[in-house]
């Protein structure tokens, strides 16, 4: 079974649900990244989302395009993201990771030499944001061919017909998205969420997670009563930025801020019955 | 691959996925998909629809200004020796360029869907005029996205568009030029898209906007090739159009791919040069990728960041270019070049003191070329050139350059 796989059925069995944080490789730096990830983990991360820097992150808010432009400043590429993944999986591996960015980076590198180099870095999932079912084909392939999840997000304006199609198609997990907008924006209605879940969910066994807008333990915990998991971007990257103004502030001083975040969002999931 | 090329491959591009050969596509977040969709639906049920047709040509005749004239350019052909040089006059549209031809469309399908809103990007201003023009004439709310770059050099333009009431958006993010205010207008559009209606500006973005921009912007050709026809008794030689995202350069060409005869050039800023990196050339110097919306020749590193582009002019300071352009490129049919920041301002200057006609810096690349295209030819040819937009814009930018203060 896969990591992704394995993950779900522990989550089930133990009738509890998951959390996925989001955070940019190599920001703030990437030096601190693969450490960053350890700590997620140990804060309760159950899979973890890397976001790969992009010139040009069309989907995301304000925060999170500052995370892909500190990112890039730092020097950061689709190569060495994948290599930041082989490090990590030197001390873990168990926690499943899921990578998240844009097409063109991986049209340059190659669909397939980038599938190939995925499984080899232990990468277990994608989630191509500008790759549609309409336009995902070729890697959707190359991505099967070495056993790795093509994840897809299902938005508030995708009709149902369509999520049928989606949904037969998907591996790993669904991504619902939570609100209309970017990433960090908009006020989560728990209640549309709720419903929105409960389609998916009528036409698929796969998890199915939720994700743009959830900020803090009571947004994690009310999306969690409806959901199999929840992810959290903004949020973290916010708090990491926020502790980072402080002068001369330690990478352990501004990892901590998301790390805190992490852990408060662990317990008010946890604490939320299902 | 020019073997294959026959006249009917023309009109068979898109395809009903959007693409022009491997070009093209609908490479956007999954919340834009099912508006793409209600896009493509409805242009597909007006396309042909003949009151719709009659609506938007009654528009270019009585707002516009339509057709415009096709202009024997005789002392600036003297001047060069060679070729005939015809301007076919965008400039003289109202609102001062091609863009409004589009915006007239567009905004019909905005009303067909009942959307109150409409957003739009805008480099050098001109789409961001036209677009705040048709949403004042029908009372639409209006947001142009604009990079704060481009807002201090076409401060002007920045004042016509607050003067017609819309609101203009200033983007801080990347490198604030076109491509940056291109990615705000999407954001904005995922963000507000139950009553949002985007207008792009050109033959980019994500299928259906590169066929329905060219469509809108075919007029150019159209008119261009009767008036053509009428006026010298035959087709001209070659066609010649500046190419930033390639609207202007499309309306003229699209009507005479068919014909075999006509070369075409398609003529993008060379910058500082293509050799110094500092252009916006993605067709003479790039690579194919994708990038709002559609697979296209990019400016783009080995890793497939989007790089920043230099132009002396706004309107093409932009890393990508329609996909239809990268698809003409491939398969030979038009000959993409590039002009230099220099050769444009010298044309610029030239165009006003030999005819009294003062383009924009866009148009003026098209125009420097046109004239070394002129000198190689015999005078029983001759070029058409699309005089996309005039040049009132850029005054003070052509001052700053010359060193002069206003």
């Amino acid at each position: 079974m896969s990591r992704l796989g394995a993950v779900f059925q522990g989550l089930r069995e133990q009738n509890r649900k998951g959390v996925i944080p989001y955070v940019v490789a190599g920001d703030p730096s990437p030096d601190g990244t693969v450490s960053l990830l350890h700590q997620l983990v140990a804060a309760g991360a159950d899979v973890l989302e890397i976001g790969v820097p992009f010139s040009d992150p069309m989907s995301e808010g304000p925060i999170i395009q500052k995370g892909h432009e500190r990112a890039l400043a730092n020097g950061m590429n689709l190569s060495a993201v994948l290599e930041m993944v082989s490090v990590f999986r030197r001390d873990d591996q168990r926690t499943p990771i899921v990578m998240m960015g844009y097409a063109n980076p991986i049209e340059r590198f190659g669909y397939s030499a980038f599938a190939d180099a995925c499984a080899v870095a232990g990468v277990d999932g994608l989630i191509t944001v500008d790759l549609p079912p309409e336009e995902v084909d070729e890697i959707d392939a190359a991505l099967q061919a070495v056993g790795l999840d093509n994840i897809f997000l299902i938005s508030p304006t995708t009709p149902e017909a369509r999520i049928q199609t989606i949904v037969d198609r998907a591996r790993g997990f669904i991504y619902c998205v939570a609100v209309k907008g970017v990433t960090g924006s908009g006020q989560l209605d728990t209640d549309a969420v709720a419903a929105r879940v409960a389609t998916i969910q009528g036409m698929t066994t796969l998890p199915v997670a939720v994700g743009f807008g959830i900020k803090d333990a009571s947004s994690a915990s009310a999306v969690a009563k409806v959901a199999d998991a929840v992810v959290v971007g903004s949020a973290l990257i916010a708090e990491m930025e926020a502790m980072g103004r402080a002068e001369n502030a330690s990478e352990i001083q501004i990892h901590g801020g998301a790390v805190k975040l992490l852990q408060s969002i662990r317990s008010g999931v946890d604490s939320s019955p299902s | 691959m020019t073997s294959e090329v026959t006249p009917e491959l023309f009109s068979t591009v898109p395809d009903a996925s959007g693409r022009f050969g491997r070009f093209g596509g609908k490479f956007v977040a999954e919340t834009l998909m099912s508006a793409l969709a209600d896009l493509e639906q409805l242009y597909a049920d007006l396309k042909d629809d003949k009151a719709f047709q009659s609506e938007f040509d009654l528009d270019l005749a009585h707002y516009v200004g339509r057709p415009s004239p096709l202009y024997e350019a005789a002392r600036l052909s003297d001047h060069i020796g060679g070729a005939r040089i015809f301007l076919k006059r965008e400039d003289l549209n109202h609102t001062g360029a091609h863009k409004v031809n589009n915006t007239i469309g567009q905004a019909l399908l905005a009303k067909h869907m009942g959307k109150k809103r409409v957003i739009a990007e805008t480099g050098a201003g001109q789409h961001g005029v036209a677009s705040a023009t048709v949403a004042a004439r029908l009372g639409l709310e209006c947001h142009v996205f604009m990079g704060e770059e481009d807002i201090r050099r076409q401060a002007l333009n920045v004042y016509r568009m607050k003067l017609l009431g819309a609101h203009v958006v200033s983007v801080t993010s990347g490198s604030r030029t076109l491509k940056d205010a291109m990615n705000e207008a999407m954001r904005d559009w995922v963000t507000h898209i139950d009553d949002t209606f985007y207008i792009i500006g050109t033959v980019a973005g994500p299928h259906p906007y590169p066929m329905l921009v060219r469509d809108f912007q075919s007029v150019i050709g159209r008119e261009a090739r009767a008036q053509s026809l009428a006026q010298t008794g035959k087709l001209p030689d070659a066609l010649v159009a500046c190419v930033g995202g390639g609207s202007n350069a499309i309306g003229l060409f699209h009507p005479f791919l068919q014909d075999a005869d006509v070369a075409m050039y398609g003529v993008e800023a060379g910058g500082k040069g293509l050799e110094t990196g500092e252009h916006a050339a993605p067709l003479s110097a790039g690579t194919p990728g994708v990038l709002h919306g559609n697979r296209t020749y990019l400016m783009q590193d080995e890793h497939g960041q989007i790089l920043d582009t230099h132009s002396v002019s706004a309107g093409l300071d932009y890393p990508g270019v329609g996909p239809e352009h990268s698809w003409l490129k491939d398969i030979g049919r038009v000959q993409y070049v590039a002009a230099n920041d220099d050769e444009a301002l010298a044309a610029f200057h030239r165009l006003t003191r030999i005819e009294g006609i003062m383009p924009a810096l866009e148009t003026a690349h098209a125009m420097a070329h046109a004239e070394k295209l002129a000198a190689t030819m015999s005078p029983d040819q001759q070029i058409v050139v699309n005089l996309s937009g005039r040049g009132d814009k850029d005054i003070l930018t052509v001052a700053a350059l010359d060193g002069i203060e206003v």
